[in-house]
């Protein structure tokens, strides 16, 4: 055990330095864009006088390094710092699209979850049957449709043709609980659609993989039935390759559905940051793409604790 | 076409009376009470109530309630929904007096004093006087302004309160236009914090008081209860949500999600004009779509070379491709239809291959091959577009080279930095206006870099002329230049294009800008 | 080759399905301009004509032949995203590999690499590089593939860690083989199953991201016919029940479902053999 907790305290320590680094290299992305907040935000408008005027308002004529250890030392004391663009303190911007990012991401994996699993061992169990093939066929296609296709499509059949759901979310903070779980359903809808392919042919994978091994075959020599042997035996020794892939999609959930928040109208922040990206607020940028990257971090070393856990050999690799 | 479908038609006819109608009604076999719902619908006095929800394709998170930062149609709504002006463009394109009670103007149109409205209160309850509105020009000028209406407002000279409920104003030189700009959506009039403006509160006169901010996802306001004006100002509340996704919009607005949206997509208007419940508004205004070559570059520097590119396009086909018809065809000046000004009397430019090949004969430039840069941002369809007049500048031997830009930053890397790239604009009332935010020599969005000395020296004698037949002789002659000597390949005037609930009563749409000149939330009402 | 013959002659009919889908793929993006009744971009009549026998499939949002488009974006279409998978799976592999192969600051340098290019979204890092460097399909092309290749990477390395601690690599090892040798000859061979596996999914994954891209107004230049932009251009059609744009996606679905069973197949051969 102490171990593992070795191990948990390092990996957040190279976290950590991973997260200097991505913010280095997102603050030098930013910068190296064509054009700056003031041209962006003023667009058409935009003059030599009047971009020069709100560069010496925001401190963008600093040379950037004075800027980044500027950012560098509020976020070393917990300040965020604020929006470049309105002046809204980041904190306040993203609290509300973090939770609705979080939100959505909960309820479609709580959905696509299961449903993966569950389809990819009964994938395992009737290999080769027509199930098998017509369940690859529908996940298969359901991914290579493009989000933004399938969204249309889920909105015309269930919200335009059907009505049954709204089409748009249009979230806030006054509904309730459930209210806001009808008015995420379709696009959490969308991403199940999205995700599940991808997690459900890794279980099956992984559990057809392990049926050729010994001991399966001794179980099968056994004579126990076939459900049994892939719950009891294959399972979960096939569950590390499984947990990466869950926890590869869960990522994804929280940070890869800028096209779903666009085609629901969905408050998240995938959407603030290609907000910000696109007005080269550099706070906001820096913020969001931290959030994200240590959502990415924190997930990703989940997964290795939880697979140890399961196989706990893999604490050994060699 | 079924009865009630026809007498839709019929209601909307010019002229008709609710009487005339209810007859028609009844004798085209229409029931009493179908015949009064309809009537009701179309004829109805605004009424008041109801949440009015509009869907807008603008408005992102990084926006902010500062008036001098507005571009974009999201905040030009929310913000006239909250704030006036002095003046105010009408329905019928008139402009009139609007936190003004009317103006008095020296005869060299160079000293203006301005009388408030009196009694007017802010949504704070603070009452309005000279200095909010000193306060809230200024805010636009000095050195540090970094307000897009900084060049709009240089002509001033001097600004001062005169007592508390006028001001006066010098300019520079005479302009007979002025009072136009100050009916410019970024002079809108803010509570003075001191020598500043608050503009942080989203505070104003307007018809609905600012409840929640949420940029880039949406804002609700509640009905201002003492707006000064009677007539206006109808929905209890308003909430104007950001749907950038064009098919978004549109299935909110079919699903009833939304009761009105800007921008509907016009390969598909005609499918959701036949929609249960949903009606298409259009008005034709200012607004054109160019193509922009930079004559300080060659082969742009050339007139033979603009001209031969000018009669490559076939404007038809763009038009009706593009626009699907929603818009008039150009005529490479900027001045449309609508404007007081338009010379109706110059031949409209058509595509003229053969034209064009001897145009480049004389420049010593067949063969040519260029870049046009483009991308959505410039305006929806640009790139489409581009790739058209590609096929229609083939036949004439120019070779076209589309090139997609990123949207992202299309206004700081494309425009005004690459030598053929399409452009939007919103176009302005006055010609003046027009002609010295793009066309004049020194002005810092000629982004033709165009420099012709004849239509400069018109420009300043047409702007203090107060003649009214030597004036228009003068527009008409600039239009004509631009038309065949400047840079600008103007192919269309595209028309505002909303997608309304039937439930929406609306009078005169005004032209100048969309949704009603930014000011649907007052003047529209549920019927 | 006749062992291969005999292989063809036993595989499944999904198999024999997938492989027919994607020669028929290939047979019409080479002939691509034989089989076209128009030009790439050439506008040949109205705008969204009905289907008809002059045009079979109608035509698009500017009145181009909607079958030549999407014959033209079969290939450009499914040569990007052939040429961005596999030179992903070039980087991917030779990366994870050597870290597995190598172990020790080998490994840990390029993964923590590895780690900071995984933790910035993939779109957003894509929309930056986009932005910086312009959208000439080469660079699309290397972004995607630099991107995409973080993915492979873990999935070579996890396999090829299990590998290396084998006896006969160890053995190997031993004999003196170089590196280059033994991830040639003892690494791929073995870690290949899972690789085939990735290879079809990432390969509609590109097409998946080369079509957000365009949802976001970068990505394939036009007039190039790429089904991912045409998917996007008609897309608003969709909300009327015209279903014109799903002609492309369907032709990516198709693909992507023959290329996966001949993946699942390949992967049925491997284990079974193991078994025998």
């Amino acid at each position: 055990m102490t171990q593992i907790l070795t191990m948990v305290a390092q990996r957040l320590a190279l976290g950590l330095l991973t997260l200097f680094v991505v913010s280095l290299i997102i603050f030098l992305g930013v910068e190296l864009l064509p054009g700056d907040l003031t041209q962006a935000i003023l667009g058409q408008a935009a003059t030599e006088e009047t971009v020069a005027a709100f560069r010496r308002e925001l401190k963008l004529d600093l040379p950037p390094h004075e800027r980044y250890v500027a950012w560098l030392g509020g976020i070393l004391q917990g300040d965020l710092g604020h929006s470049l663009a309105n002046k809204r303190a980041i904190t306040e911007l993203m609290g509300v699209r973090l939770w609705n990012t979080l939100f959505l991401a909960f309820i479609s994996a709580a959905v696509a979850v299961p449903l993966a699993l569950g389809l990819g061992i009964l994938a395992a169990l009737y290999r080769g049957t027509p199930y098998d093939r017509a369940v690859n066929i529908v996940t298969l296609s359901s991914i290579s449709f493009p989000e933004f296709f399938v969204a249309y499509i889920l909105i015309l059949v269930l919200a335009v043709q059907l009505g049954w759901f709204p089409s748009i979310s249009n979230i806030g903070e006054e509904l309730g609980f459930w209210e806001r779980v009808y008015r995420s359903i379709l696009p959490a809808l969308t991403l199940t659609l999205v995700v599940v392919a991808h997690m459900m042919r890794m279980t099956r994978a992984a559990i057809i993989n392990l049926m050729a091994s010994p001991y399966i075959e001794m179980a099968n020599l056994k004579g126990l039935p076939r459900v049994r042997i892939i719950v009891r035996h294959a399972l979960p020794n096939a569950l590390a390759p499984i947990i990466n892939v869950v926890v590869i999609n869960l990522a994804y959930l929280v940070v890869g559905v800028v096209i779903v928040e666009v085609v629901f109208v969905y408050p998240g922040l995938g959407q603030l940051l290609i907000d910000a990206v696109r007005t080269r607020d550099i706070p906001v940028v820096q913020a969001t793409g931290l959030f994200f990257a240590a959502a990415y971090i924190l997930l990703n070393l989940t997964a290795d604790v939880l697979s140890i856990l399961t196989n706990p050999r893999l604490l050994h690799p060699r | 076409m079924t009865i009630e479908q026809e007498l839709k038609t019929l209601a909307s006819r010019r002229g008709i009376t609710r009487r005339g109608f209810m007859e028609r009604a009844l004798a085209l076999g229409a029931t009493t009470a179908l015949a009064t719902t309809l009537a009701d619908r179309a004829f109805a006095m605004p009424k008041r109530g109801g949440r009015f929800r509009l869907g807008l394709g603008h408005g992102s998170t990084t926006d902010s309630l500062d008036p001098a930062t507005f571009e974009q149609l999201y905040m030009q709504v929310v913000g006239s929904a909250a704030r006036n002006n002095l003046m105010e463009v009408g329905q019928n394109g008139d402009l009139i007096p609007e936190l003004a009670e009317g103006f008095d103007v020296s005869d060299d149109a160079k000293s203006w004093k301005f009388d408030l409205r009196r009694g007017v209160e802010f949504h704070n309850g603070k009452t309005l006087d000279s200095n909010d509105v000193v306060a809230s020009i200024n805010h636009h000028r000095g050195a540090d302004s970094k307000s897009a209406a900084k060049s709009l407002l240089d002509a001033i000279v001097d600004l001062k309160a005169d007592g508390k409920n006028a001001v006066t104003i010098a300019l520079k030189e005479g302009n007979a236009d002025f009072p136009f700009i100050l009916s410019d959506y970024h002079v809108a009039i803010m509570p003075a914090n001191g020598d500043a403006v608050d503009w942080e509160s989203g505070v104003g006169t307007g018809a609905y008081v600012l409840e929640r901010y949420e940029p880039g996802v949406r804002t609700t306001f509640k009905r201002n209860p003492n707006y000064f004006k009677t007539g206006y100002g109808h929905f209890d509340e308003v909430e104007v949500i950001t749907i950038a996704d064009v098919a978004a919009r549109t299935n909110a607005l079919t699903t009833g999600e939304i009761d009105a949206m800007d921008r509907v997509d016009l390969k598909t208007a005609h499918l959701l004009k036949r929609r249960e419940g949903i009606k298409i508004a259009e008005t034709s205004g200012t607004q054109h779509y160019t193509f922009t070559m930079r004559t300080d570059t060659p082969p742009f520097d050339d007139n033979d070379v603009r001209l031969a590119l000018k009669y490559a396009i076939d404007r038809e086909a763009i038009l009706k491709t593009i626009l699907r018809g929603h818009g008039a065809l150009g005529n490479d000046h900027p001045i449309g239809l609508s404007n007081r000004y338009h010379a109706s009397g110059l031949p409209q430019r058509a595509y003229d291959p053969d034209k064009a090949r001897h145009h480049l004969k004389k420049a010593g430039a067949e063969g040519l091959t260029i870049d046009l840069s483009a991308a959505d941002a410039a305006f929806a369809g640009a790139v489409d577009a581009a790739v058209l007049y590609k096929e229609h500048a083939a036949k004439a031997g120019i070779d076209i080279n589309v090139v997609r830009e990123p949207d992202d930053g299309y206004w700081a890397n494309v425009w005004m930095k690459k030598p053929y790239c399409a452009v939007y604009w919103g176009g302005r009332p006055t010609e003046d206006w027009m002609f010295s935010t793009a066309y004049s020599a020194d002005a810092s969005w000629n982004d033709t870099f165009w420099k012709h000395d004849r239509f400069n020296e018109l420009l300043l004698a047409a702007r203090a002329e107060l003649d009214e037949k030597k004036r228009r002789g003068m527009y008409e002659e600039m239009q004509a230049i631009v038309r065949d000597d400047g840079g600008v390949l103007i192919p269309m005037f595209a028309n505002y294009v909303m997608g309304l609930s039937d439930k929406i009563g609306h009078g005169q749409m005004a032209a100048n800008w969309s949704m009603d000149g930014f000011k649907c939330t007052e003047r529209w009402w549920f019927a | 080759m006749q062992d291969a013959l005999r292989l063809l002659g036993n595989s499944p009919w999904s198999a024999r399905l997938g492989m027919l889908v994607v020669l028929f793929y290939v047979v019409v993006a080479i002939f691509a301009p034989v089989l076209t009744p128009y030009g790439e971009s050439e506008i040949v009549a109205a705008e969204y004509e009905p289907w008809s026998s002059e045009f079979l499939l109608g035509t698009d949002n500017l009145g181009r032949d909607m079958l030549t488009r999407l014959i033209y974006g079969a290939r450009n279409t499914i040569g990007i995203a052939l040429i961005t998978t596999v030179l992903a799976f070039l980087i991917g592999c030779v990366a994870g590999f050597l870290a597995a192969t190598l172990g020790g600051w080998a490994d840990q340098a390029i993964g923590r690499v590895v780690d900071v290019l995984m933790a910035i979204p993939q779109l957003i890092f894509a929309l930056l590089i986009l932005t910086i460097v312009g959208t000439a399909i080469p660079i699309l092309v290397v972004v995607i593939a630099v991107l995409d290749s973080t993915r492979v990477f873990r999935l070579s390395r996890a396999v090829a860690m299990n590998i290396v601690v084998m006896d006969y690599v160890e053995v190997a090892r031993l004999r003196g083989e170089g590196l280059w040798w033994i991830m040639r000859r003892e690494v791929l061979p073995n870690a290949l199953p899972p690789l085939v596996a990735e290879f079809g999914l990432r390969f509609c994954f590109v097409f998946l991201l080369l079509s957000a891209l365009s949802f976001l107004g970068l990505g394939i230049q036009p007039p190039t016919a790429d089904w991912g932009s045409m998917v996007r251009d008609n897309a608003t059609l969709i909300t009327f029940g015209d279903f014109t744009p799903i002609l492309p996606a369907a032709s990516i679905a198709l693909l992507t479902v023959g290329v996966n069973f001949i993946v699942d197949w390949f992967l049925h051969q491997t284990a079974g053999l193991k078994d025998e």
